[in-house]
């Protein structure tokens, strides 16, 4: 079992629970993700680490409530547990294993969209421990659901906050930003993009038009998460990728998001998840964020 | 008394019946037939069936006990050689290995010597019969990486010897492919599968799940930083292979392993369960091999019309002969000789069929089987809402790119030699399917047998 330490609504539907799990919190890196299971009859829900604490064996998640599964996850409080937490899973970011002399020469640009500034965090804070001071760009619908600002602030070079709305911030997409930026005469060598499917795929038809190389990280469907399932395969160049194994970070310029979308769609969309329900029949129960879990 | 050349038959699941439920397929044996059975074993002074079983098993030994009514005594010498006898008694190849050696196989039908260690086996089960614990723990600790037969098999030996033996296990439940691979109807979970893993760990066998070894930890760490002596890696065959045709990432397409996995570890056939699984109504499963059977059974159970698509024709099926049997009783249609070319999508991304080309058998290939070729012109479409390719598994590079020193061959499989599991690294050793790719349960525990050997010889010596 693995306690529950702290457990924070930080905005509508988005969560953050720190976790007791030792061996996790030991050996994770910046870009790695864990999956979790709340109980016997539950689902392994892969989520991304957004901090660590390895003396005291602490790992920190956010979570935006999707599905049946991480809705009841929502309602777990300080004290509870989650029976089975695995990780660190996924390769740590590329820079992580780079070497420093050159990596202090490299100027980043991070763009994070919704909960993907929860996993962005942690490489920049990597960032401002090894001395290097990187851009980031936040972008979220309106004020309310930007998350993690404080942090980001005080590990970022720069920060800019936009909003679709404009309530906050930048008013505009997160490639409004992007533009903005390089206009103004900033120069990056590296992108590193994360966030909805839809908002990394615009950001990287603009890199590869800036010439600027870009990571993203994939979320796709995950069983197991260790290479076994095949569940988590991805279109990339003219290769066929498991997100779990080869990933979750890839080259941006190279993925294929379109069929990423409709992977995806498969749970996320109306249509997809009337069809869901249909192939699903008797063992249709939820985890389409539709119809609440009901059988 | 029957005819001796014939054996005992074994009661079953009427095929109609069971194409609809998840239940055991086959009910094994009574005590009355089980001691009947028994009685036709000649109990052979140079037993060939030993030299047929890859744990080398006292075949004759464990059935003439049974035929005096003696279980537990059965149960004794079974035990000595093998510590999954419920679960082989299921899912061996018994056909190629023990009872295709027996005498009464040439005359007659040989002994059914898998039911009969499944009778006793299952007997051992429901009497609570415990398996002897070491007299002595010598403290030396050993770490072995994975639970599925072959890391069991080597955890429950060394503990035997007095190890302190820690399994680590990347996933939430402990049996590997007797848990995510083999269904439910085959291999019952709770009744069989749990209950063998109880006698290992009571044993005074730890395990720890959860732990990807090369993520959670290494094996240098475990070695360096948490003092394990000795490691056996029993990680397994990897990961799925897939066509490399278009539209293999279409939603509805699935690896057998994904699709086996959905139901059997996370229970997608049972509603008060989590995950969902894509019952489907038209599945084609690509693949002839035992995996591909399972798939296909389990489509079957779960409502659908199923298609095995499989590109040589019915002799050269890789699947067990009674697994084969089993799927046409139930109603699994043959397309053989048949080979996909391409999944077609609909607008949405999702499968709306496939289009397939007849093969015929042409010259022998390396391997002695005759290598399918294309019939030009043969192409056809077959409509379809979902797709399962059961073509094989690579092996999984996380191991082995982790740990410093361990060698890999040409297929990635890591080396180890096949009498000790020694692998080029001085206190690692390996077996199962691991070393050798995708093989079978008993293969798997022989390896682990070899692999205990090959540690207790390698720290005695020290
Ligand atoms: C669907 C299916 C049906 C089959 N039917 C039969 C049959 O009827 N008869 C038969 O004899 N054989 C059958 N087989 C083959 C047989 O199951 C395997 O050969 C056997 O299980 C191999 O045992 P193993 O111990 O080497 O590996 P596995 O059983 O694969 O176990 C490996 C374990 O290691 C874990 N692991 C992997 N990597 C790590 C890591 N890095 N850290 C920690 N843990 C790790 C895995 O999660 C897994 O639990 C079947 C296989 C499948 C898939
Ligand atoms: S999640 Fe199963 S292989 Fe990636």
């Amino acid at each position: 079992m693995y306690q529950i330490r702290k457990a924070e609504k930080i905005a509508d539907k988005i969560y953050l629970m720190d976790i007791e799990a030792p061996r996790v919190a030991r050996h994770c890196e910046p870009g790695q993700f864990v999956i979790v299971r709340m109980d016997e009859k539950g689902e392994r829900i892969p989520l991304t680490i957004c901090d660590y604490n390895r003396e005291e064996g602490i790992v920190t998640i956010v979570f935006q409530t999707v599905g049946a599964s991480t809705y009841k996850m929502a309602g777990l409080k300080a004290g509870d547990s989650f029976r089975d937490f695995t990780g660190p899973l996924g390769r740590p970011s590329e820079f992580v294993s780079e070497d420093p002399e050159s990596l202090s020469r490299k100027k980043f640009l991070f763009v994070a969209g919704g909960v993907g500034a929860a996993p962005v965090y942690p490489q920049v804070k990597w960032m401002k421990e090894h001395g290097i001071s990187a851009d980031v760009i936040v972008g979220s619908k309106t004020k309310d659901l930007l998350i993690l600002e404080q942090e980001m602030r005080e590990a970022a070079g720069s920060y800019y906050p936009c909003t679709d709305d404009g309530t906050y911030g930048h008013s505009g997409m997160v490639t409004s930003m992007i533009e903005e930026l390089i206009e103004k005469g900033n120069q990056y060598d590296v992108c590193i993009a994360i966030g909805p499917v839809i908002m990394m795929k615009f950001v990287c038809l603009l890199t590869k038009k800036l010439g600027i190389p870009t990571i993203v990280s994939m979320n796709p469907i995950m069983v197991d998460g260790t290479g076994m399932c095949g569940a988590c395969r991805l279109r990339v160049g003219d290769e066929i990728k498991f997100a779990c194994v080869d990933g979750p970070e890839f080259d941006g310029h190279l993925v294929d998001f379109d069929n990423a979308m409709k992977r995806q769609q498969m749970y996320r969309t109306e249509e997809g998840r009337a069809l869901l329900k249909l192939q699903e029949g008797d063992t249709h129960h939820g985890g389409c964020g539709n119809c609440g879990g009901e059988k | 008394m029957g005819d001796v050349l014939k054996r005992v038959p074994v009661r079953e699941q009427d095929a109609h019946v069971r194409a609809a439920n998840f239940e055991e397929v086959c009910y094994g044996y009574n005590r009355e037939e089980a001691m009947e059975e028994a009685s036709r074993c000649l109990n052979c002074k140079n037993a060939k069936c030993i030299q047929g079983c890859p744990v080398s098993i006292n075949i004759p030994g464990f059935i003439s006990k049974v035929r005096e009514g003696d279980i537990e005594g059965a149960y004794k010498v079974i035990g000595e050689a093998s510590a999954l006898p419920a679960i082989c008694g299921r899912v061996c190849p018994q056909e190629s290995q023990c009872e295709c050696k027996c005498i009464r196989g040439i005359k007659g039908e040989p002994v059914s010597i898998g039911k009969l260690e499944r009778y006793v086996a299952d007997y051992a089960l429901e009497h609570d019969i415990k398996p002897e614990r070491a007299k002595q723990k010598n403290g030396r600790r050993v770490a072995v990486i994975g639970s599925g037969p072959s890391g069991l098999t080597c955890a429950g030996d060394l503990a035997k010897l007095g190890y302190d033996v820690t399994v680590f296990e990347a996933l939430h439940e402990l049996g590997g492919v007797l848990v995510y691979g083999i269904p439910e109807f085959r291999l019952p979970k709770q009744k069989v599968v749990k209950k063998e893993i109880e006698k290992v760990r009571e044993l005074g066998v730890n395990f720890e799940t959860n732990v990807v070894i090369g993520k959670s930890t290494t094996i240098d760490q475990l070695i360096e930083e948490e003092k394990y002596e000795a490691v056996f890696i029993g990680s397994g065959a990897g990961l799925p292979m897939f066509m490399g045709i278009p539209g293999e990432t279409a939603n509805g397409v699935f690896s057998a392993n994904e699709y086996l996995t959905r139901s059997n570890l996370m229970k997608a056939f049972d509603s008060s369960y989590d995950t969902p699984i894509a019952a489907g109504k038209k599945v084609a499963v690509v693949g002839g091999g035992n995996v591909a059977m399972d798939a296909a059974r389990t489509a079957l159970r779960l409502g659908a019309e199923v298609h095995i698509i499989y590109r040589r024709s019915e002799a050269e099926l890789p699947a067990r002969v009674e697994e084969v049997h089993h799927a046409k009783e139930e109603g699994v249609i043959f397309d053989l000789l048949t080979n996909p070319k391409e999944i077609l999508e609909d607008e949405n991304g999702w499968v709306k069929g496939m289009r397939v080309i007849r093969m015929e058998l042409g010259e022998p290939d390396a391997s002695g089987r005759r290598r399918p070729v294309e019939i030009p012109g043969s192409e056809y479409e077959i409509e379809l809402d979902t797709v399962i390719m059961s073509l094989g598994t690579s092996p999984n590079p996380l191991i082995a790119s982790t740990t410093k020193g361990l060698e890999t061959n040409r297929r990635k499989c890591i080396v180890a030699e096949e009498s000790n599991g020694q692998t080029s690294k001085a206190c690692v050793f390996a077996g199962g399917d691991a070393v050798t790719g995708a093989a079978t349960v008993i293969l798997a525990m022989g390896a682990g047998k070899a692999g205990a050997k090959g540690i207790h010889e390698f720290l005695s010596g020290r």
